[in-house]
């Protein structure tokens, strides 16, 4: 986790250092005269060496220091705080209701699968999958807030505003959720233990709940996991319709104005929370499946299972 | 003299495309991306108006029998541009995703071959992987400038450690099977085992992922065009042409949703084919 964090930030900081223009310029405008220009330089250590540069980037990102924004003059940090409960908001938001109509549906596909409502399902994912967040995000604007009149096409002042920006990315996280639920499904529900229990006369909601959901959630786990990351660095194209102030409107606004230290520190937020959001859902897989948590005991026993036989022959 | 009948062998490949043949939504996918790969080949000839041609007489003109999908703000014609953005759509999505796979395919070859250069190379991919794909074609563009060839440099970059990833899997389980060891056996070098053996035995996986990686990519495309990091005006690309046509959406909403369409039609047909092509070289399903 620490080498992939640390890769992050040299990669960053290098994409932003050899970024063509002098963000100086953008600071004190075209009007600056070139000793304000050069004592500016000086000030925020462009002038020093790439790998000094980096090293100091890195020991500040260490002690929790990103840096100053050019733009607004406050620091880095609490200019993404500031605006980190929109992205997280509409991505929890989304993925919720991703969640609910994603394995509702997925299921229903599985069990009743080459059904007409199967087809409907498939077909309507397929079309989530496929479709650009900010063109259904354009369309829903379109039809609730152009024709209808019913929602507020931009702005964050109160739950009537977070309903399209929530739907159209808790509509392409369905897509994907459902078709995922719907594979995996239809992987377990051909297991034998499935005809057992259906054997010995389980209900079909035990079934399909008990025995076949609970054993179909690892790659629903990853996909999920999956789609926190993806919706949380492509916020900013939903952010951007419903001009919502979240943290990819935020660094995109940022590569406007050269402020780099702002893009390096919200590529890196980003790039901390997914990493995060991976070690939660490697978590989770051991609760979800057992097997996993004692594959790790396993491995331990196993290498000391050998010495002892190894002992015992000597 | 009785004619031999001609046998046709049952290759692997052979079965595939049997299999392949058989599922019709498949074959629809391939069909509407052979028409669209044809309306890009010839977009020049067939385009009622030249795609930069600006009428300021009939500018944001609703779809009617003269221009049929209407015209944008500067009167050009929205059924032109479209039909020519085909060539930009195709060649961000091929272009990048070939590039994607041939180097990462190679870079997981000999990560997994050579173990001496597996921790270098992966880990280097987990890095990449590390960063969320958006962010990180982002942060490329805005180090190289924002242009159609830095954009498909960045989605190459963005989508080859899948590629990776996937050859690297496959090839760790086919190096240690016996064809490759009597390969060995008779002097063949590594280079060739790797290009002429292993390879060829791990194509299933990365073939599928070509096709839906290609969706990504194209899909990945028009969201940078679409905040402006991608290709710039006046090209036709589908993804600009929603992003200048926000700004209309409610006296023009034709300039920006009906690009869409041609975007979710590309893509859709991608689908359709990637998922049959999974299922036909799914060893599980073979009968």
């Amino acid at each position: 986790m620490i080498p992939v964090l640390l890769g992050i930030i040299v990669i960053v900081f290098t994409l932003m250092y050899i970024t063509p223009g002098d963000p100086v310029l953008s600071i004190l405008g075209e009007n600056a005269t070139q000793e304000s220009i050069d004592q500016l330089h000086e000030e925020l250590g462009l002038d020093d060496p790439y790998f000094v540069q980096l090293g100091h980037y890195l020991l500040n990102v260490l002690h929790g220091d990103l840096g100053i924004s050019y733009r607004s003059q406050r620091p880095v940090l609490e200019e993404i705080m500031s605006r980190y409960p929109t992205t997280l908001k509409l991505t929890f938001g989304s993925v919720g209701l991703g969640i609910v109509i994603g394995i509702l549906f997925g299921i229903v596909s599985a069990v009743r699968q080459y059904s007409i409502l199967d087809k409907v399902c498939t077909s309507i994912s397929l079309f989530g999958v496929s479709a650009p967040s900010f063109w259904i995000a354009m369309l829903l604007v379109l039809v609730f807030s152009v024709k209808l009149d019913w929602l507020p096409p931009t702005g964050s002042y109160g739950i009537k505003y977070w309903i399209l920006p929530v739907f159209t990315m808790g509509l392409q996280a369905s897509a994907l959720i459902m078709r995922m639920t719907r594979s995996s499904m239809l992987e377990v529900v051909r297991q034998d233990y499935i005809r057992t229990a259906r054997a010995k006369g389980q209900n079909e909601v035990a079934i399909v709940f008990r025995h076949a959901f609970r054993n179909a959630l690892v790659p629903i786990v990853t996909v999920v996991g999956i789609q926190i990351c993806g919706l949380l660095a492509g916020s900013v194209l939903v952010e951007t319709v419903f001009a919502l102030p979240g943290l990819g409107k935020f660094i995109v606004d940022s590569v406007g104005y050269k402020d780099f230290p702002a893009v390096q520190g919200g590529v890196l937020w980003i790039g901390l929370n997914c990493i995060v959001v991976n070690l939660i859902v490697d978590i989770i897989y051991s609760f979800i499946d057992p097997r996993i948590k004692t594959s790790y005991g396993a491995k331990k026993k196993r290498t000391s299972v050998p010495k002892r036989q190894v002992a015992k022959n000597v | 003299m009785c004619k031999q009948k001609k046998q046709k062998r049952n290759t692997p490949m052979r079965d595939v495309m049997k299999r392949l043949r058989k599922n019709r939504m498949a074959m629809a996918g391939l069909i509407i991306l052979v028409i669209i790969l044809l309306v890009a080949i010839l977009a020049p000839l067939i385009i009622p108006y030249p795609y930069d041609m600006q009428d300021y007489d009939s500018r944001m003109v609703s779809p009617n029998s003269k221009h049929w999908f209407g015209t944008d703000n500067f009167g050009r014609d929205i059924f032109s541009r479209i039909l020519y953005g085909s060539r930009y759509t195709l060649t961000i999505g091929f272009g990048c995703i070939t590039i994607a796979c041939l180097v990462g395919t190679l870079l997981g070859a000999v990560a997994a071959y050579f173990p001496k250069a597996d921790n270098l190379i992966m880990r280097s991919i987990d890095i990449i992987m590390g960063i969320p794909t958006f962010m990180l074609a982002l942060s490329i563009i805005v180090a190289l400038g924002s242009n159609m060839k830095n954009l498909m440099i960045a989605l190459s970059i963005t989508s080859m450690p899948t590629f990776a990833r996937v050859t690297r899997a496959q090839v760790l389980t086919i190096k240690e099977q016996e064809f490759i060891e009597a390969a060995r056996c008779i002097g063949a070098d590594s280079r060739r085992i790797l290009m002429r053996h292993i390879i060829p035995n791990c194509l299933a996986p990365i073939i599928v992922q070509y096709t839906l990686g290609a969706v990504n990519v194209i899909l990945w495309g028009a969201s940078l065009s679409f905040i402006g990091m991608g290709v710039q005006p006046p090209i036709p690309e589908w993804g600009l042409m929603i992003s200048a046509g926000r700004t209309y959406l409610r006296d023009a909403w034709y300039i920006s949703i009906i690009p869409g369409f041609a975007i979710i039609l590309t893509t859709y047909a991608l689908n359709l084919l990637g998922d049959g092509l999974r299922d036909a070289l799914d060893p599980k399903l073979k009968q």
